[in-house]
């Protein structure tokens, strides 16, 4: 099967999958599709921090998007008198997408742990910053009124149903449009820059600029998740910003592995799930079940859950396809 | 015949460390050039400054007759000088052939190619052509960290010649690989290389293997360029047998060059 | 005038913290090549264990209220040097040479899993320790201006701690043997320096150096789940100012950091923490290295 029919056939599996959570929305319990809108808004957020894994770079400030998204939302909604939920993401993606073009000026200098260290500065100015502003609620931030959606204003329940549809509908989009860019040359550079930079530069292209282009990527998907994530909770505030928010990214971004556009996604699904029930089950010592986990993780499954996925492939005899996914 | 590369009063030091110093290179188009000299002599620190790795302390390098001097590496790529390293330098979590579709990505020029999928059955066809010329088809799929070292220099060669460059600067092309495959290894590089007209400029340790390629051997000492011209004179040349060789060198070794 | 001398001594005060805080993970880097995380939750331990064995110590009828310091200061060690030989023998050996971005992250499980067992010990109630600090009353500066002697001491028990550290790593011949491993490791390896033990060591100081952080803090401050997460970004702001794995560096970029949070607080409070990442950013978008780091470069 040669790539297009593959892109064509992971494509179609991802809006049959999407049509199906889509479908479920009247099924399901309200706290599952509560759960899953959450889920796959941080999703989303984990996507930009595993664009930049693949490049190379952990971003630990990841948080600082998924914030700018969130506060972008409730701004525009609060300050601006925005009540279109199309336009608020756009807004909230917009503002991110600038910030980042400033800052990718600077931070695609830097590699490893220097990066990741910048990365969380910029992200505790920005919430420095929120906590000091009265203004904005302080530590306690504000209420994001529900949006309408083109006109449509919702009520009830299907207010939450409308909020569920649209990040499916995002997320689905999210998954095959970046899977198209992974897959591209572009997206396959990316990871010749993680693997040697020299190189690179030597085959003619600038290492620097090609990581600015992906950083701003990595931004804008962010804080969609962020911009979503304010919508659905109805609420913000500084911890979007801070750095444990952007470790938790991290978690996740490793926790569901590089290897594929759908990583996070399973990541986020299963973290999501775990939470609900351990937060209930052991508050204290969930974070303790989380660090144990990463460690497993980083000791046994470096690659996260989608190995096992992609293993399964390669067991079915679907050797080309499972390859192409893990590359 | 006109001038490619040519530089002027090159110098480069590392603190008290002269590891180039004055160098007046001048090299015509089609010329194989090989470089001899003991370890450190300066022989990569002339390849790294030559393609925009490594600054000059002074000096000015013209290629094509315009300065290159303060260009980054991969703007000397574009103007058609490429390398390879002493240690080769790849993607040593992909495979072969994803090597080999990057490198023919990064030649294409970014838009719109940026945008396509990488691997399609064109690029893939003429990155297996490639893989073909130098002989490493059959570790089309394997990860390139586990080929053998040979294997890695071929492809290595192979990826500074995607973009179809006018001039090639191999640096040690053979190091590390095992005296029976050196010849076989040169064998193909400078076959790909003829085929296409690239001047080249060649580091090698082994004499005979230098002898057997080249029309003209630079011999570096200390930074220092101790002597130049054609191998017998070079290798015959009782400085560089005393510095550089260490021996005295039978001159009945080398054949014609091939 | 008075508000300089407040802004000088507020800022001196800070830097003294900051660089207890971050002088054990500079150490712990410079030679282990390991950005750690956990050290916030040293801190935490150092603070949860000095706070409730002062406040047992002064709950009974004692003697001499003044050896609490020296309870303090003990707790820190056992504590410290405890729990940074287990972790060291016990997980990092396992992961010696590993990238450093990997061993980040390692280290950041490492603070989730310590902070769930600070609160699985202590519980998530709030400890007060505050007799030492009262122990000492207020001492006058100039005039209308007065700070907690216990403050004031800080200071100079930091700076003691600090030239300690320089005489021993300047002026002892096992300091020389740990800055040639600091300089080039391979180096010092292929002189048989014994690495695993060196390491063991080196973590063990650097966590004592954390824990003892923390204990000399509890006595200012309610002891509370947290203290450890807020104070580890703190103390990677000031080392990486200063250039990481150089203790003169963590000094200097205390000083920096700490003063400009103290013009801050003072002129523009709500700038407090802006400022304070603010300067890291700005350090690093000029000197990427810090600005007592080496410089490194890539030989092909
Ligand atoms: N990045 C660097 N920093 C410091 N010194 C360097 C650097 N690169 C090269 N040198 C020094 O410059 C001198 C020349 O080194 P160079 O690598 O050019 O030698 P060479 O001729 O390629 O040797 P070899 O045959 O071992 O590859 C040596 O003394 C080397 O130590
Ligand atoms: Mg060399």
């Amino acid at each position: 099967m040669n790539i297009t029919n593959r892109l064509k056939s992971t494509e179609v599996t991802v809006s049959a999958l999407a049509a199906l959570l889509a479908a479920g929305a009247f099924l399901m319990p309200a706290w599952l599709s509560f759960l899953l809108t959450l889920a796959l808004a941080k999703a989303l957020v984990v996507l930009g921090v595993v664009l930049q894994m693949r490049a190379g770079l952990v971003s630990f400030g990841q948080a600082l998007f998924y914030c700018i998204g969130g506060y972008g939302v409730g701004l525009g909604a609060q300050s601006l008198g925005i009540a279109d939920a199309f336009a608020l993401l756009a807004l909230g993606t917009a503002a991110a997408v600038l910030l980042a073009l400033i800052c990718g000026f600077l931070l695609t200098r830097y590699r490893e742990i220097f990066f990741a260290m910048l990365t969380l500065a910029l992200s505790m100015i920005l919430y420095g910053v929120l906590v000091k502003s009265s203004a904005l609620g302080s530590t306690d931030g504000f209420n994001v009124a529900p949006p309408s959606f083109l006109g449509w204003v919702p009520e009830g329940d299907a207010r939450k149903q409308a909020v569920y549809l649209l990040t499916v509908v995002i997320a689905a989009a999210a998954v095959i449009g970046f899977n198209r860019y992974l897959k591209s040359g572009l997206g396959r550079v990316m990871e010749a820059i993680r693997e040697n930079e020299i190189r690179v530069d030597y085959l003619g292209l600038s290492p620097r600029r090609l990581l600015f282009a992906n950083y701003v990527f990595a931004a804008a998907i962010s804080a969609l998740g962020g911009g979503l994530t304010a919508i659905a909770s109805g609420h913000i505030d500084p911890d979007m910003a801070f750095w444990a928010t952007s470790g938790e990214f991290v978690f996740i971004a490793i926790l569901g592995g590089t290897g594929h556009v759908a990583a996070p996604f399973i990541g986020a699904i299963v973290f999501s799930v775990i939470r609900t029930f351990a937060i209930q089950e052991a508050p204290h010592t969930w974070q303790m079940a989380l660090g144990l986990v990463l460690i497993a993780l980083i000791l046994f499954l470096p690659k996260g859950l989608w190995s096992l996925v992609s293993r399964k492939h390669t067991k079915a005899g679907n050797t080309p396809a499972a390859k192409e996914a893990t590359a | 015949m006109s001038t490619i590369l040519e530089t002027r009063g090159l110098t480069r030091t590392f603190g008290a460390v002269v590891a180039a110093k004055d160098l007046n290179v001048r090299i015509d188009h089609g010329e194989i050039v090989g470089v001899i000299g003991s370890n450190g002599a300066g022989k990569t620190t002339f390849i790294n400054m030559v393609t925009g790795y490594l600054p000059p302390s002074g000096g000015d390098i013209l290629f094509d007759s315009r300065s290159v001097l303060g260009l980054a590496p991969r703007e000397i790529t574009r103007r058609g000088m490429a390398r390879s390293f002493q240690v080769a330098q790849l993607f040593p979590q992909l495979t072969v052939i994803e090597n080999a579709l990057i490198s023919l990505v990064a030649a294409e020029g970014p838009w719109p190619s940026f945008l396509r999928p990488l691997d399609t059955p064109e690029r893939r066809a003429h990155a297996e052509a490639i893989l073909e010329d130098f002989g490493v088809t059959p570790y089309r799929d394997a990860v390139t960290s586990t080929v053998p070292q040979g294997a890695r220099k071929l492809v290595d060669i192979a990826m500074a010649l995607v973009s179809n460059p006018r001039m090639l600067l191999l640096d040690e092309p053979t190091s590390g690989v095992s005296v029976e495959e050196k010849c076989p290894l040169m064998d193909t590089v400078m076959a790909v290389v003829r085929k296409h007209g690239v001047t080249v400029l060649f580091v090698e340790h082994d004499m005979e293997i230098v002898a057997r390629y080249v029309t003209r051997i630079m011999a570096f000492y200390s930074g220092e360029i101790i002597a130049d011209g054609s191998p017998r004179s070079v290798l015959g040349d009782a400085k560089v047998q005393e510095l550089v060789i260490g021996h005295h060198f039978d001159l009945d070794l080398l054949g014609e060059p091939a | 005038m008075t508000s300089l001398l407040a802004i000088l001594f507020d800022g001196a005060i800070y830097a003294s913290w900051l660089f207890l805080v971050a002088a054990g993970l500079t150490i712990i880097y410079g030679v282990m090549r390991v950005l750690n995380m956990a050290h916030g939750s040293f801190y935490a331990i150092g603070a949860y264990s000095a706070a409730s064995l002062v406040g047992w110590y002064f709950s009974g009828n004692v003697g001499n209220p003044y050896l609490s310091y020296l309870l303090l200061i003990g707790c820190a060690v056992v504590a410290g040097s405890l729990i940074g030989v287990i972790i060291e023998r016990g997980l990092l050996r396992f992961l010696q040479g590993k990238d450093e971005i990997l061993m980040v992250i390692v280290t950041y499980a490492l603070l989730l899993i310590l902070e769930d067992v600070t609160k699985l010990v202590w519980g998530v109630d709030p400890y007060f320790a505050y007799q030492p600090y009262r122990l000492l009353g207020q001492t006058a500066v100039g005039v209308g201006l007065r700070f907690a002697t216990y403050d004031l001491a800080l200071i100079v028990v930091t700076a003691a701690i600090g030239l300690a550290a320089w005489f021993a790593l300047n002026r002892t011949n096992r300091g020389r043997l740990l800055r040639a491993v600091i300089h080039d490791r391979e180096i010092a390896v292929a002189m048989g320096v014994n690495v695993n033990v060196l390491f063991t060591v080196t973590f063990a100081i650097g966590a004592v150096l954390g824990a003892l952080a923390g204990a000399l803090t509890a006595p200012a401050i309610s002891v509370t789940p947290g203290i450890g997460v807020e104070v580890i970004v703190l103390a990677f702001a000031v080392v990486v100012v200063g250039g990481l794995g150089s203790i003169g560096g963590a000094a200097i970029g205390a000083v920096l950091v700490g003063l400009t949070r103290s013009v801050a607080v003072h002129m523009a409070p709500e700038m407090e923490l802006f400022v304070i990442y603010g300067v890291m950013f700005l350090v690093l978008a000029i000197r990427p290295q810090g600005l007592f780091g080496p410089v490194l470069a890539r030989r092909i």
